[in-house]
């Protein structure tokens, strides 16, 4: 696998561009997080990828095809292998949960087989398996909206891995959910990038979770990239530049969600700190 | 340090009240006071032009009374009459009602801005504005000059008011989905069609269905209305017997026409908070 970006140029309106002539690799397994402040365009730039964004010039490759060339019928086939999950989720909230898995699949099934729900048989053993994968096979005929928020972005991994995607957008996954959630989360997708070898790419603002689950961090600020380079590279310095200075230990994300509250170490420290939380948590 | 009645702490401390009065609406007093001044005074100027002759309404009251004195006790006695304008006019509502909705469905389609390019959306958007424009009663005169008198005309005139309102209603509620199960079904590679099966009709479905219910029983209301003008139904029966002066036929169905709307208000209320 290999997600080729070169040269990726966005802006809304007459405004600053989000994204400016950014160009970015990433090939083989294991997570990419990309960080920044709000506004440094980590959206944009996924959703350039599987074009729920149009951008405005450069190129995204995945694996040789040149997805920014595509339209209608082959940019549809191209996205059933891009799975995506979403930081609101994104279920289908009236639907039950093993439409919203079997809705992974829409790109493949007819317009009746969709209509009907009568998936090919397949699709529903792999829908049980990866539901069991995440303990969630209890609930299939649950209503979406009747989850709690951990169980909804389990339920939208499994619906993003029934597309069989080779490559996996994940759009701030945590950042809607509580610190004990978000870290099985995390784990979660650690373990899809580790046993399935599928690579994720993943927005956060969580700075220490990007550093404990993460194999490379790509910082971004007003559309360009400031740091590239593994969890141990990223020092104060690299930090300064990304945030701009401004205080990155001051996670909006956590104190939005209530936070756990207590020590927040700056520092190298942030995998204990995330374990500590955990226990926190649970205590 | 001396303890501070909590009323009187700003001023204890020798700093001055703070004053805070609601902001007005209207900022400028001449605007404020002037309004309603204007207001009262073109009332009371389309009063007096109005001309309302006070002989003719002392005459009236009598006259009145007369009508409703001869349409006491009411005559239930031509059954045969009142039954089949009833059921005439039930056909015409239900049938109406499920050509409206039908139709109204890719209108609305049509009208939502954010599921639709501009173009096509004003044309939606053009065809609901046209048929909400007029009244049922206006739009039953025009079929029943084209059509010919008969429940046809009031079958398209009320399909026309349905799917005005209900196509109206249903792209306000495609308008106010949830976009971000929109953009997820995009993400899986679906197309149009089925992120319209899976992330939007499921969105509508319980709006859907109440304005459905609810039309159903406004139409039931407008099926009596149009048939006055010759459209078909128990409105037709209605007019018939007040220009032959049988008022106690007239009452008689004026009194099934209440009950009928009492019962379907009733059930389509239990229905719609049965949904919610």
């Amino acid at each position: 696998m290999e997600l080729n970006i070169e040269n990726l140029t966005k802006s809304y309106g007459r405004g600053q561009p989000v994204l400016n002539g950014l160009n970015l690799t990433v090939d083989g397994s294991g997570i990419t997080a990309i960080i920044g402040s709000s506004g440094a365009g980590k959206s944009t730039l996924l959703r350039c990828i599987n074009r729920l964004i149009e951008p405005d010039s450069g190129t995204v490759r995945l694996n040789d095809v040149e997805l920014t060339a595509l339209k209608g019928a082959a940019l549809r086939k191209a996205r059933r292998s891009i799975g995506m999950i979403f930081q609101s989720f994104n279920l289908l909230d009236r639907l039950t949960v093993m439409e919203n898995v079997l809705a992974g699949r829409l790109g493949y099934v007819n317009f009746w087989q969709a209509s009907s729900r009568r998936y090919p048989q397949a699709d529903i053993n792999r829908a049980y398996e990866l539901l069991e994968l995440v303990g969630m096979e209890e609930f299939v005929n649950q209503r979406a909206s009747r989850l709690s928020g951990g169980q909804r972005q389990r339920v939208g991994v499994v619906r993003a891995l029934m597309q069989q995607p080779s490559i996996l957008l994940a759009d701030e996954p945590t950042a809607s959910l509580d610190p004990r959630t978000s870290l099985q989360i995390m784990e979660l997708l650690q373990d899809i990038a580790g046993n399935l070898g599928l690579p994720v790419i993943i927005n956060i603002h969580n700075v220490d979770q990007a550093r404990t689950y993460t194999d490379r961090i790509v910082g971004l600020r007003y559309g360009h990239i400031m740091f590239d380079g593994t969890p141990a590279d990223l020092d104060d310095a690299a930090l300064d530049a990304i945030y701009d200075g401004k205080d990155w230990n001051e996670d909006p994300g956590e104190a939005e969600s209530g936070g756990a509250g207590g020590s927040r170490g700056s520092g190298g420290a942030g995998g204990k700190d995330a374990k500590r939380e955990l226990e926190g948590a649970r205590a | 340090m001396q303890a501070q009645a909590p009323g009187s702490a700003g001023a204890a401390q020798g700093r001055p009240d703070y004053r805070w009065k609601r902001p007005q609406f209207f900022t400028n007093p001449y605007v404020r006071w002037g309004l309603p001044v204007a207001g009262l005074a073109y009332l009371l100027w389309a009063i007096s032009t109005l001309s309302i002759n006070w002989n003719r309404v002392s005459a009236g009251i009598p006259r009145a009374g007369r009508i409703f004195g001869n349409a006491w006790p009411p005559d239930f006695s031509r059954s045969n009459l009142i039954i089949s304008g009833f059921t005439e006019s039930i056909q015409i509502a239900l049938l109406a009602t499920a050509l409206g909705l039908l139709i109204s469905v890719p209108i609305a389609l049509l009208a939502a801005k954010n599921i639709m390019p501009r173009g096509l959306h004003w044309f939606g958007r053009g065809i609901i504005i046209v048929a909400r424009s007029f009244h049922p009663v206006i739009v039953a005169i025009i079929f029943v000059k084209a059509v010919g008198l008969g429940p046809f005309a009031g079958v398209l005139t009320l399909t026309v008011y349905s799917l005005g309102f209900v196509g109206k209603l249903l792209a306000e509620a495609i308008e106010e989905i949830d976009e971000g199960q929109v953009e997820a079904m995009r993400a899986t590679g679906a197309g149009f069609i089925k992120v319209l099966l899976y992330a939007v009709f499921p969105q509508i479905l319980p709006r859907q269905v109440g304005l459905s219910i609810y039309q159903l029983d406004s139409n039931l209301r407008a099926s009596a209305v149009v048939g006055v003008v010759g459209a078909g139904g128990i409105g037709g029966t209605l007019m018939n017997s007040f220009r032959r002066f049988d008022y106690d036929f007239a009452l008689a169905i004026l009194l099934l026409i209440i009950a009928i709307i009492l019962v379907s208000e009733a059930i389509s209320g239990r229905l719609r908070s049965g949904l919610s």
